[in-house]
């Protein structure tokens, strides 16, 4: 694509302003700005990569899951606020994920350790453990909140913190999974993934990019049992004091 | 007080502080070795706050607590727990079954409860095995409070903190577990701190009362002071509540 005709698809930016400016949406400045800023960055993004790809030093490589990791650490953090560390304990799950998954694809050979296949599926990985941390902490915090009497109870009975907790974690845990796993059951018959659908487009064979889906996919897995599981069971232990006491501004 | 006693629990200038706030505020006293304390006083007084202090749930901004003359932080929160056992005023449940709830301070502690004990602890605190299997969120307030409290004699404790439960009673089933905490009290030798907002229980079920108003106990000794209190402050409040 060229990018004359890429600034025709700006087409599909003015429909929703002038729908926006006719039904006083007032979204037009948001819409304006998320327009600038996807061009901007994904046109960084892209820049930088092919100067990467070119490159091909391990260094380079390094340095963009390094940045990857931190920008995913900065959004992620922000739901959990409530507990100490969160930042470490975010980006130790995030960093956990990568080299889970990177051992996995790189020592069984199953991509080459190129930075063409590194860094895209680090990207998919950690972004994707990213969105779990945050799902997994809103939910937690919501467990936490509506179930202060079921934890204060156990402690009373002589229960530890970790069993007074156990199943907001879980619940919290398995409610931050399940959108992985449902939207792998429908996947393919209403919606072609993106991954996918931008392999077609270029050109590639259907059945090889429905490979590269399905291992994306299994991955993702991972990057989702993995994440709210880490995160969940750093997280527990700095709501309480060393007395099993509740921290009262944590519940 | 004018019995030589042992205190189950001794509180020396205890504060309790949340947010600045005062709750509790320097609180001298003791709960003597094998009897019952009876615990009155308004609405807000800080009464669940100082229950919640003697098994650990919570600890004093400032003072000493001690269990069995052996200071409080020394002695390991969960071992605590079971020794100081809880009813507590909410008399919260958790997901599943009556016998669910029953076996829980079992459970925690790895160990299983047999049904049939489950059911005799139900019968202690007059329900009928049928009620074991039925889902204790549908459990009236009532039947909630008796699960609550016949949870709470699983750990066989020495000392039991027992927070208002029979405030959704009626009248026979108050009676029931009056019986019953007077049975545990004498046969077992337990230490029993009870509140109650109801004046004639404290008397009549108490041997000592600790009456508290405003974050501090304004009267102690033993519960029959309440019939005839001497000071201005315990005297409106009894009135208030017998009224
Ligand atoms: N976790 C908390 N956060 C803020 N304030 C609290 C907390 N727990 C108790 N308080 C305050 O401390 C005071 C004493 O509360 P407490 O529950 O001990 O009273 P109480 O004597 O048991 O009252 P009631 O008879 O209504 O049960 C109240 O003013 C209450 O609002
Ligand atoms: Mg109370």
């Amino acid at each position: 694509m060229s990018f004359t005709t890429l600034s025709l698809t700006l087409l599909f930016v003015f429909i929703p302003l002038i729908l926006s400016k006719t039904l006083h949406l007032g979204l037009e400045k948001d819409t304006i700005i998320a327009t600038l800023r996807s061009i901007i960055q994904l046109l960084a993004v892209g820049y930088i990569l092919k100067f990467i790809f070119e490159s091909d030093s391990l260094l380079y490589i390094l340095l963009m899951i390094v940045l990857m990791v931190v920008a995913a650490t900065l959004n992620a953090r922000k739901k959990g606020a409530n507990i100490k560390g969160i930042t470490w304990k975010v980006a130790i799950t995030l960093i956990t994920v990568e080299i889970i998954v990177q051992s996995i694809l790189l020592g069984f050979e199953i991509v080459p350790a190129t930075a063409q296949y590194i860094i895209p599926i680090s990207g998919m990985a950690i972004g994707n453990s990213m969105v779990l941390a945050i799902l997994f902490l809103n939910r937690f915090q919501g467990e936490l909140d509506s179930h202060k009497d079921e934890t204060e109870l156990i402690l009373s009975l002589g229960g530890t913190p970790k069993q007074a907790i156990h199943h907001q974690l879980i619940t919290a845990i398995k409610a931050s999974m399940i959108p992985t796993i449902e939207s792998q059951k429908t996947i393919g018959l209403v919606q072609l993934p993106g991954m996918m659908s931008g392999q077609i487009i270029a050109g590639a064979d259907p059945v090889q990019a429905v490979q590269f889906q399905l291992m994306v996919l299994f991955m993702l897995l991972t990057s989702a049992a993995v994440s709210s599981s880490i995160l969940g069971f750093l997280s527990y232990p700095t709501l309480f004091n060393d007395r099993m006491q509740m921290l009262k501004e944590k519940f | 007080m004018n019995t030589i006693y042992q205190p189950a629990i001794h509180f020396h200038n205890i504060d309790y502080e949340i947010d600045g706030h005062k709750i509790l505020q320097q609180i001298t006293g003791s709960f003597p070795t094998g009897y019952i304390t009876t615990l009155v006083g308004p609405s807000g007084a800080g009464k669940t706050t100082l229950l919640k202090l003697c098994n650990g749930l919570i600890s004093p901004t400032a003072g000493e607590i001690y269990i069995n003359d052996k200071p409080i932080n020394t002695i390991d929160p969960v071992l605590l727990r079971r020794h100081v056992g809880i009813a507590l005023q909410s008399a919260p449940m958790i997901k599943g079954t009556v016998y669910t709830n029953l076996s829980l301070p079992k459970k925690l502690q790895g160990i299983s409860l047999s049904r049939e004990e489950a059911i005799s602890f139900l019968e202690d605190v007059g329900l009928d095995q049928s009620f074991l299997d039925q889902d204790a969120m549908d459990l009236s307030g009532g039947q909630r409070q008796r699960v609550s409290i016949a949870r709470t004699l699983v750990n066989k404790s020495d000392i039991l903190l027992l927070d208002e439960i029979t405030s959704a009673l009626d009248q026979n089933s108050v009676k029931e577990v009056e019986n019953l905490i007077v049975k545990i009290n004498k046969k077992y030798n337990v230490t029993i701190i009870w509140i109650t907002h109801n004046l004639e229980q404290a008397i009549h079920i108490g041997h000592y009362t600790w009456v508290m108003m405003d974050g501090r106990v304004i009267e102690t000794g033993e519960s029959t002071f309440l019939k005839l209190p001497t000071k201005e402050l315990v005297r409106q409040f009894v009135q208030g509540g017998l009224a």
